[in-house]
C-alpha cells in the first residue's frame, strides 16, 4: 500500500491527462475480494475528491469486484479519473450474463450457497451499481464475459 | 454516545479498537446482507451483523463504518482480525442476538439510518 | 402482545392475513440468513428480515414463528404471498430499517410482557 501512495498525483480541474490504473481480479478467490476497491477508495480519497463521490465510486467498484470474484474466471477493474468524472470499468472473462434484464431485477440471483454466506448473492449488487452510478452501461457475451462501465460525476 | 457506552450496554468484548472507545456514534444499521449495508448504511454508523468474514470488514471500510458489532457471540477468524487491524476498524462482539442488540441500543437513543441514494430510490 | 397490536402500534401494512393474528408473540428475531434463522430463532418469535422470496415462509412455518415483518418497504414476492396463505403465516411490511423496527418491537415486547 505504501508503494502506490507515493505514486498518486492529484487530478484537479486543470489537469489535462486523466489518471489511469488497472487492477487484476482473480475469480473464485474470496480471500482478496475487496482489496481492489479498498485501494481505489484510498486513491480517490488522496486526490481530495468529495466524500460522497468517493463513497459512490467505492460502492460500485466493490460490488463489481464481488461480481467478478463470484461469477468469472478473472477480470480487470480499470479506474480512470479525469477533471469531470470517475470512470470504473469492470471487464471479466467468464460465462457472461444470459439475460441482462433479468439480472438487473432486484432479488434475482444465480449465486451459490458460498456466495450467499458471504452476505452477497441476494440479487442486489447490480441494482446498487446502477443506483450509485451517474451513468451505467452493461453488456455481455455468452461464454466470453461481462463488461460494466460506471461513470460518477465529480461534482 | 461513546463506543465505550455501546460496549457496556451490550456487555460486549472489544476484539479490536480498545484505543477507539471514545469514538462518538449516533446511528446504527443492522443487516446480514452486505449489499443492503452498501445500499443504505451511513458513514459513521455502527454495523450490527451476524456475519464475521472478510467481506464484512471490507464493506465497513468502503462505507467508513465507525465500528462493527458482531452479534450472537460471533468472533471473526484470524485473517479477518488482521484485515480489520490494518484498516483500523473497531470490532466488538456481544452475546445478544441482533434483535436484542438493536433493542438495547435503540432504547438508549441510538437511531437507525437509511442513506438515500440521490439519483434513484435505491429500492425498486 | 399479538400481531394485531403490533400492526396497530407500529403502523405496519398487512400483506398476508391468514394465520392467527391474535397469537401471542413471545420474542423477536432479526436476520437475513435463512440458515441462521433456522438454527437460532424460536417458536413464537416475530421474524424481522429484508428477504422477500418464498423460502422465508418455509422457515417461518418450520420454526412456528408468529409472523414475518419485512423491513425498509420491501414487498413480498408473489409466490411468497401464495405460500404464506397456504402455510398460515402472517406477513407485514414496515417502512423502517431493521435496526429501528427491531428497537420498536423490542420496546413493545418489554412493555407488554
Amino acid at each position: 500500500m505504501v508503494v502506490w501512495k507515493k505514486l498518486i498525483t492529484p487530478v484537479d480541474a486543470t489537469d489535462k491527462t486523466p489518471y489511469q490504473r488497472s487492477f487484476y481480479v482473480e475469480g473464485g478467490n474470496f480471500t482478496y475480494a475487496g482489496i481492489v476497491s479498498t485501494s481505489i477508495k484510498s486513491i480517490l480519497k488522496q486526490m481530495g475528491l468529495p466524500a460522497d463521490v468517493v463513497r459512490k465510486a467505492a460502492i460500485v467498484s466493490y460490488e463489481s469486484e464481488i461480481n467478478i470474484v463470484s461469477y468469472a474466471k478473472k477480470g480487470v477493474i480499470k479506474l480512470t479519473v479525469d477533471s469531470q468524472t470517475i470512470q470504473i470499468e469492470a471487464i471479466d472473462e467468464g460465462p457472461g450474463i444470459p439475460n441482462i434484464d433479468l439480472a438487473m431485477q432486484e432479488g434475482y440471483s444465480t449465486a451459490d450457497q458460498k456466495i450467499r454466506e458471504m452476505g452477497f448473492g441476494a440479487g442486489m449488487g447490480l441494482c446498487n451499481i446502477k443506483n450509485y452510478s451517474d451513468t451505467f452501461n452493461i453488456s455481455s457475451e455468452i461464454g466470453k464475459g461481462a463488461f460494466l462501465k460506471m461513470i460518477i460525476d465529480r461534482h | 454516545m461513546k463506543l465505550r457506552e455501546v460496549k457496556e450496554i451490550l456487555d460486549a468484548e472489544v476484539i479490536i479498537g480498545e484505543d477507539k472507545l471514545d469514538l462518538e456514534v449516533k446511528t446504527a444499521f443492522g443487516a446480514d446482507l452486505m449489499s443492503d449495508v452498501l445500499a443504505f448504511a451511513k458513514a459513521g454508523s455502527l454495523l450490527l451483523t451476524g456475519l464475521t468474514n472478510d467481506q464484512v470488514i471490507r464493506t465497513a471500510d468502503i462505507l467508513d463504518i465507525a465500528a462493527i458489532i458482531m452479534v450472537r457471540g460471533k468472533r471473526p477468524a484470524s485473517e479477518a482480525i488482521v484485515l480489520a487491524k490494518g484498516l483500523k476498524i473497531p470490532i466488538l462482539t456481544t452475546k445478544y442476538i441482533l434483535f436484542e442488540t438493536a433493542g438495547r441500543l435503540y432504547a438508549k437513543g441510538i437511531v437507525g439510518c437509511l442513506e438515500k441514494v440521490d439519483n434513484a430510490s435505491g429500492r425498486n | 402482545m399479538n400481531i394485531e397490536t403490533i400492526i396497530k402500534e407500529l403502523n405496519l401494512k398487512l400483506r398476508s392475513a391468514t394465520g392467527d393474528l391474535k397469537k401471542n408473540i413471545s420474542g423477536g428475531y432479526t436476520g437475513d440468513l435463512l440458515s441462521d434463522v433456522m438454527a437460532n430463532s424460536h417458536e413464537g418469535d416475530i421474524w424481522i428480515t429484508r428477504q422477500v422470496h418464498q423460502n422465508i415462509v418455509a422457515v417461518a412455518s418450520l420454526k412456528d414463528h408468529a409472523g414475518i415483518i419485512l423491513i425498509n418497504s420491501c414487498e413480498p414476492a408473489k409466490d411468497t404471498l401464495e405460500r404464506a396463505a397456504q402455510e398460515n403465516i402472517p406477513i407485514m411490511v414496515s417502512d423502517l430499517s431493521a435496526f429501528e423496527l427491531s428497537g420498536k418491537v423490542y420496546d413493545l415486547l418489554a412493555k407488554k410482557d
